[in-house]
């Protein structure tokens, strides 16, 4: 889960990791009122999740709460990468001396914690990554304790020893413990100022979480915000689907995550374009089944489905019942394929016999099948 | 001959009071697994399918003698119950359960690791000898005894290539779900060695996606170290970018991470790629008939 940036920072506050002063704002007035407080000179900052808002004209400064109020009516309602801009942050500009990055992800090939820090702050990491690999530095650590050693000989290379070691080793101290105690997936502030007074500061910040630790920290599920998600992709987790949405006309309804893969691959090998992710899990509620359907026809274009379910725990019998119970509820005005292979395949391919549905057996048959029939093909 | 599970595997199950728990025991009991008891804290005494229950693991080991445990327990209990069974000194630990927190299995994976325990999971649907014993959620009946090894990430598409293979009278020796979570006890390399050197096993097929860099570590090993034919199926060429992903995962990975890289890595170690579940199923087919005909 991602939260947005005025929300990382109160979590920096609060952990005592230096941050500007500043206040969200919705509305253009209550922007001029932060700046009244925190100003005269402000940073105006979009609140959305996509990264690149800087480069879409999503950060402002302003020298005056008047242009506090018109930055943020530049600002609020622009489309960044499909996000419309709700929130503003306002808050006090930075007197920058020195631009640094640190961050904090899960390594999965460590199976442990990295470290990533450079002197090159400010910018993509990804692009300094790639362009000058030696200005990254990094400390992988395989456990959950601070790598303090490792930490303190790495301090004084972030500012070219222009601030103190102890501070930035501190900060990272602090912003360790957040990531482990909050179930952190990756936190990032890039970048990390030397301010003109000689303090670190955070002047940005992004923490994203591990879904599966979501259930012992109430306080930040709270922070989730439904406006910058798919709200096909709520929906669909509300019933306990797991969807996303892609660019094709193909439908596809699968059961398991890595069979939900495969048939969109194989899909796009023979040519055509899958329209989503769905993956209808491994229980056999028919219920299930009459959700993923109004799931996948609530997007416009969509030509034909294919329903590719191996049974193992799932029955095949159920799921039938459950395609024909969505026949039965709404309507479906593109041709169904469906495949059941596995457990109760037989009664399931029983109970569908006579109906309106194009039955194939194989799993390249099937996608075959719903390719031609999306072109309008023969059935 | 198999590797981690045979019909001597004592199995004992954690959870097996709960819904999931009761009903793998009895599919896993009827499909010939010796299953010596289950544990349920506060329920020991009761018995579950004929199976007593013990109030811990450490009990349950003493009374039965176990050599391994599978784990149904609620994602909130599962990495105190994988504690636990390591606690308790059992070599074979599967757990099943999905949704355990990464940064709980990160002082875990490094934990069984120095006992020299295994651990298979979280987030998978487990171990299967076919014709000896199954830990685990697999369907039993698509499985048919035979020397084909076989390791995967994913669940329902195991037994969709397991099908495949069976259904052209390729059986298989071990059939591995080692999980679909970012941090897992047991991966391809580890378990290719053991495959190299099991007299059952004639070849492996390995079922990769997208995330991580195991797949091309795999293959760097696999050029180096396995002698055996080695096939490999890789799901996730069509998964839109940076759904999972944050951007500082994008650097560690670099050019890694995608199912064109990690089609590409085994691709130079001398591995096959298939791009579908028959071609691969039909290339190990026309390899392993052919190399029994040149024997």
């Amino acid at each position: 889960m991602k939260i947005h940036e005025y929300q990382a920072k109160a979590l920096f506050r609060e952990a005592g990791i230096p941050v500007p002063e500043g206040r969200v704002a919705g509305l253009p007035e209550e922007a001029a009122a932060a700046a009244t407080d925190f100003g005269p000179r402000v940073a105006v900052k979009a609140q959305v999740h996509a990264g690149g808002r800087g480069k879409a004209g999503g950060v402002k400064l302003a020298t005056s709460p008047d242009g506090a109020r018109s930055a943020a009516e530049a600002i609020l309602g622009m489309d960044i990468k499909g996000s419309t801009v709700r929130k503003v942050l306002v808050e006090r500009a930075s007197d920058i001396r020195k631009e640094a990055y640190l961050g904090i992800i899960l390594d999965r090939s460590a199976r442990g914690l990295r470290i990533i820090a450079s002197a090159a702050g400010g910018m993509d990491i990804e692009e300094v990554a790639a362009a000058t690999p030696e200005k990254i530095l990094n400390v992988v650590t395989p456990s959950t304790e601070f790598p303090e050693a490792e930490v303190r000989d790495l301090a004084p290379r972030l500012f070219e020893d222009e601030a103190p070691a102890d501070q930035v080793v501190e900060i990272a101290r602090r912003l360790w413990d957040l990531f482990v105690t909050r179930d952190g997936s990756l936190v990032e502030i890039n970048p990390l100022v030397l301010s003109g007074d000689g303090s670190v500061v955070a002047l940005d910040g992004k923490f994203n979480f591990d879904d599966n630790g979501l259930y012992r920290h109430p306080e930040i599920d709270a922070l989730r915000d439904l406006g910058e998600e798919n709200p096909h992709e709520i929906e669909a987790k509300a019933r306990g689907l797991s969807y996303v949405e892609l660019e094709g006309d193909i439908g596809c309804m699968v059961n398991g995550a890595g069979l939900a893969m495969a048939t969109m691959d194989i899909i796009h090998l023979f040519g055509g374009h899958p329209a989503n992710f769905l993956d209808v899990g491994g229980s056999s509620n028919p219920e299930k089944v009459v959700h993923a359907f109004r799931l996948i026809l609530a997007r416009p274009g969509i030509k034909a489905i294919l329903i590719n379910i191996f049974g193992g725990i799932t029955r095949c019998d159920d799921i039938a019942r459950g395609i024909l119970q969505a026949y039965a509820q709404i309507e479906i005005p593109v041709p169904v394929v469906v495949r059941l292979t596995g457990t109760n395949a037989e009664e399931g391919r029983a109970l569908l016999e006579g109906s309106a549905l194009h039955p194939a057996e194989g799993f390249e048959e099937a996608v075959r099948k719903v390719l031609e029939l999306a072109q309008g093909g023969a059935s | 001959m198999s590797i981690l599970v045979s019909r001597e595997t004592r199995l004992i199950v954690q959870g097996i009071t709960g819904r999931d728990g009761s009903f793998h025991a009895g599919q896993m009991l009827e499909y010939g697994t010796r299953v010596v008891g289950g544990v349920t804290p506060g329920k020991g005494g009761q018995s579950v399918h004929g199976v007593p229950v013990f109030d811990s693991v450490a009990e349950a080991v003493e009374a039965t003698q176990a050599n391994a445990t599978v784990i149904y327990v609620p994602a909130k209990f599962a990495a105190g119950a994988v504690r636990e069974a390591s606690d308790a000194g059992i070599p074979l630990i599967v757990c099943i359960t999905e949704g355990i927190p990464a940064l709980d299995m990160v002082p875990l994976y490094h934990l069984v690791r120095e006992r020299g325990q295994v651990l298979i999971g979280p987030n998978c649907p487990g171990v299967v000898t076919p014709g000896e014993a199954k830990i685990g959620i697999m369907p039993g009946a698509i499985h048919a005894p035979g020397r084909i090894g076989v390791v995967s990430r994913s669940g329902t598409l195991t037994y969709e290539i397991v099908h495949a293979l069976t259904l052209r009278g390729l059986g298989q020796s071990t059939c591995i779900g080692i999980g679909g979570d970012p941090i897992v006890g047991t991966h391809f390399r580890d378990l290719l060695p053991r495959f190299e050197q099991d007299e059952g096993t004639d070849a492996v097929v390995l079922v990769g996606e997208i995330g991580g860099d195991e797949e091309e570590r795999t293959a760097e090993y696999i050029q180096e170290h396995v002698a055996k034919p080695v096939f490999a199926f890789i799901v996730g060429q069509t998964a839109p970018e940076g759904k999972r992903m944050g951007h500082a995962g994008a650097i560690v990975s670099g050019g890694l991470g995608t199912a064109d890289s990690k089609r590409a890595a085994f691709e130079a170690a001398g591995v096959p790629v298939a791009r579908t579940i028959d071609e691969l199923a039909d290339q190990v087919r026309d390899r392993m008939v052919g190399e029994a005909h040149d024997a």
